[in-house]
């Protein structure tokens, strides 16, 4: 169980912590903005990122992240610059504040309450009832010795 | 004639509907077995008047009768036989009655596989599906009629969406709708358990394989659903995260959640409160599922005015179905006895865990999917939920879940502890850092090589599991090989649904990690490069064909200056419905598909060429479609069939009982 434990820590720092290499060549700056565009909602389409959608209001969106990019913002900047044009409607990731406490951490305040409710409820239960430990090894051989015959 | 023969037994169907939600119920409750068994009736007779009205339906379709309304608007004389049928639920009106057919479907089979069912809990449950059908009987008469005439009638209709023109939606949506309905069967026997106060091994047994079979052919729908937008959708996505999709993965995930409660339940009478809670929720999610999509609320707030009856109908129904339900079950639950106790490391704790992770999953679809609603109808600002939210919440759920997928079924009932499993770790761990390790040095994604071993684990985990029910190097090979063939249709459904969830993974994984994509405008000899493939438009071609103008663009996919395949890939535009679809060009490979798809563009400027290397992406589909096959091979276990004898105390060798 530990181990499974710490591939997830793991896992989590990972994810967080894959920031962007900055750097400007033509091939990375593409890159970036793809990503930057997968995180950006056309605003005239159907639950679409600006990278997937033929519109001409995502091509005009996508035109504009590119420009940003060249200019030398950051990934940040652009989704910022976006954010204060378009408002919140325009993030497919929407920012963590009052109105979206109860989204980004209602999942979690609930997996913790849980599990918390699941091992009081066995640690309480395991006390008023006994648990009969399970068989072992030489009990084992003997059940299947009887269970052999049987057949 | 048939419309009205159609419109008919639709009324008729009606009352035999509420006749069988009264009688029964009255019968269970006064003891009168003469009452009871109007239930029985009941229910095959509203299968039949039901099955007749479907029937006159697609009799008006296929026959291009557009003096109703319907086909006038959803049908064509000209159209291909296979979408003369289909098109019968490629509608609101249609789809409605579809889905009413497969609950009478249902309905009608309680009497015929439940002759050993106690009577009043039989007479109950099919009187919470005779209110079910009511219900939406209800709906379709008073809002939503098929049999609507046409005066003057049009000399041909108005054809079919194009975006509905394929096979897939001949098969899609029944498939779902089977899965959806599917579950109405664990609703009614959980709401008639409820009142009965009773829930048992027995009861868990009878319904488990109706939830196998309900949640085997929503995973098949919902699989279908996939490959379908990914081949016509034509942006290369196998799961967009779309609402009308989510909904339709909120009663996948509870009803996985009940599957697995319910084995708890039939085997070690434990779990009875929470079953009961999850078939109740499964059905409710079905139900926003249809009525979310079908009134359009989904899409914005503000059609739900479009159609005030309908939309204010759904709420109702909804309202009475998921509210009833759980004030009963609020009322009622203190009566379900609790089963004995377990520890916390054990099958029964694992299972517990899988369930806690798979309703925490669904709570996140749920918010992901109605938190903008919410926003957007009780303040002014209006926000979007996207695929990153859902890589930041659902997907490290689902990874913990799996982490555990990959011990659980190797606990013992009632008590074990990790210690005993040490030897498993160690080979696990040892596995994870071979496969991370070469994936890392192939793949160049310290990410992808350990999710590509994780994986692995769960692959390794259930092999273990399945191979220790076969004493796999116990006892001879021989004897190995005896012990397979007497293996359960439940062990084998096991191993292929968990199989399959790690074949599942590899794909998700290599998609979301290697997979590429480019886009550009193109002329006719320019090219685009995409990871280490080269797509090249050579032709385009427009003209006109069947009902519709076409772009083609012919793209030759070469690697290493080697021609691999010219794929085909149109953009077609159907004037009558003003309407764009697009048909992709795609190589199918198990190791990878080369897709490209065109946008718009012209002569002089060029035109948007989309291209994709999707590596592994099968894999997700192969892993799905081995979950669906699971489920049905789970029903081939003959321990499933219902008796009234309870199960005879520990005989079995223990293994194989697991």
């Amino acid at each position: 169980m530990k181990i499974i434990h710490a591939i997830f820590i793991l896992f989590s720092l990972l994810v967080s912590g894959s920031a962007l290499a900055q750097s400007s060549t033509e091939a990375e700056l593409e890159a970036r903005a793809r990503e930057v565009g997968q995180s950006l909602r056309c605003v005239v389409c159907q639950n679409q990122s600006i990278e997937e959608s033929d519109a001409v209001l995502a091509e005009d969106m996508r035109r504009l992240v590119r420009k940003r990019l060249e200019a030398g913002d950051s990934n940040a900047d652009v989704i910022n610059f976006m954010q204060d044009r378009y408002g919140d409607f325009v993030l497919l990731k929407p920012p963590v504040q009052t109105n979206t406490y109860l989204l980004w951490f209602g999942p979690f305040i609930l997996l913790f309450g849980m599990l918390f409710w699941f091992v009081r409820k066995t640690r309480k239960r395991s006390e008023t009832s006994p648990v009969i430990p399970p068989l072992d090894d030489e009990e084992k051989q003997r059940l299947e010795r009887l269970l052999g015959d049987e057949q | 004639m048939l419309a009205e023969i159609g419109q008919i037994s639709l009324i008729v169907a009606l009352l035999i509907a509420v006749l069988q939600s009264v009688m029964p119920m009255l019968g269970a409750q006064k003891n009168d077995p003469r009452l009871m068994a109007i239930g029985d009736r009941a229910a095959t007779a509203q299968f039949l008047c039901v099955a007749t009205a479907f029937a006159c339906l697609t009799a008006v379709f296929v026959g291009s009768d557009f003096s109703v309304k319907l086909a006038a608007q959803h049908s064509h004389s000209q159209k291909p036989l296979l979408y003369k049928f289909s098109g019968v639920w490629g509608n609101h009106e249609g789809s409605m009655l579809l889905w009413v057919l497969i609950l009478s479907v249902y309905g009608a089979l309680v009497p015929m596989f439940g002759k050993n069912l106690p009577t009043t809990l039989k007479a109950r449950a099919l009187s919470v599906q005779g209110m079910i059908s009511v219900g939406f009987l209800a709906f379709i008469l008073f809002t939503s009629n098929p049999f609507l005439r046409l005066n003057p009638v049009p000399l041909d209709g108005q054809g079919l969406n194009p975006i509905l023109q394929d096979p897939g939606l001949a098969f899609h949506p029944p498939l779902l709708y089977l899965g959806y309905v599917g579950f109405s069967m664990a609703f009614s026997f959980s709401v008639a358990a409820l009142i009965e106060g009773r829930v048992d091994a027995v009861w868990a047994r009878w319904l488990r394989p109706w939830v196998l079979l309900a949640w085997s052919f929503l995973t098949a729908g919902i699989t279908l659903g996939s490959v379908w937008a990914y081949y016509e959708l034509g942006w290369g996505g196998w799961w967009m995260w779309d609402p009308v999709e989510n909904v339709s993965f909120l009663p996948w995930l509870v009803g996985t959640a009940l599957l697995h409660s319910i084995l708890v339940l039939g085997k070690r009478h434990s779990m009875a409160n929470w079953t009961v809670l999850l078939g109740i929720t499964a059905f409710s999610l079905s139900l926003i599922g249809t009525f979310v999509v079908r009134s359009g609320v989904l899409t914005s707030v503000h059609s739900f005015a479009v159609d005030p009856a309908r939309g204010v109908f759904i709420l109702i129904l909804l309202a009475l179905a998921t509210g009833g339900a759980l004030t009963l079950y609020a009322v009622r639950s203190h009566t379900l006895r609790t089963g004995p106790s377990f520890g916390l490391v054990s099958k029964e704790g694992g299972l517990v865990l899988n369930n806690i992770l798979l309703i925490v999953a669904t709570t996140t679809v749920f918010l992901g999917t109605f938190y903008p609603l919410l926003v957007e109808a009780f303040s002014d600002s209006k926000i979007s939920v996207g695929a990153p939210y859902f890589d930041q919440t659902f997907a490290p759920i689902m990874l913990l879940l799996i982490g555990f997928m990959g011990i659980g079924p190797l606990l013992s009932w009632r008590t074990d502890s990790i210690i005993a499993h040490k030897k498993h770790f160690v080979f696990a761990c040892v596995l994870m850092v071979i496969i991370t390790s070469l994936t890392f040095f192939f793949g160049k994604s310290i990410l992808g090589a350990l999710s590509i071993a994780l994986a692995a684990y769960l692959a390794f985990g259930t092999l273990v599991a399945f191979g220790r029910k076969l004493k796999f190097g116990q006892v001879s090979l021989a004897q190995s090989m005896k012990l397979l063939r007497h293996q359960s249709g439940s062990a084998f459904g096991f191993f292929f649904a968990h199989m399959g969830m790690a074949i599942a993974m590899v794909g998700i994984t290599a998609m979301s990690v290697w997979g590429a994509e480019n886009a550009g405008v193109l002329k006719i000899g320019e090219s685009l490069k995409v990871a280490s493939y080269e797509y090249k438009l050579e032709t385009i071609d427009a003209g006109r064909r069947d009902n519709f103008e076409y772009l083609q663009a012919g793209v030759a996919v070469s690697k290493d200056g080697e021609l691999l395949s010219t794929l085909t890939t149109e953009r077609r535009f159907y004037p009558i419905r003003n309407m764009v679809t697009s048909e992709a060009g795609i190589r199918v490979r198990q190791s990878a598909n080369l897709y490209v798809g065109i946008g718009e563009g012209n002569q002089n400027d060029g035109w948007i060429i989309r291209a994709y290397y999707h590596p592994y992406v099968c894999w997700i589909w192969i892993g799905a479609l081995f979950m669906a096959f699971a489920g049905f091979i789970s029903l081939a276990d003959s321990r499933l069939r219902f008796t009234v004898r309870e199960p005879a105390p520990a005989t079995a060798i223990p293994s194989a009982a697991e």
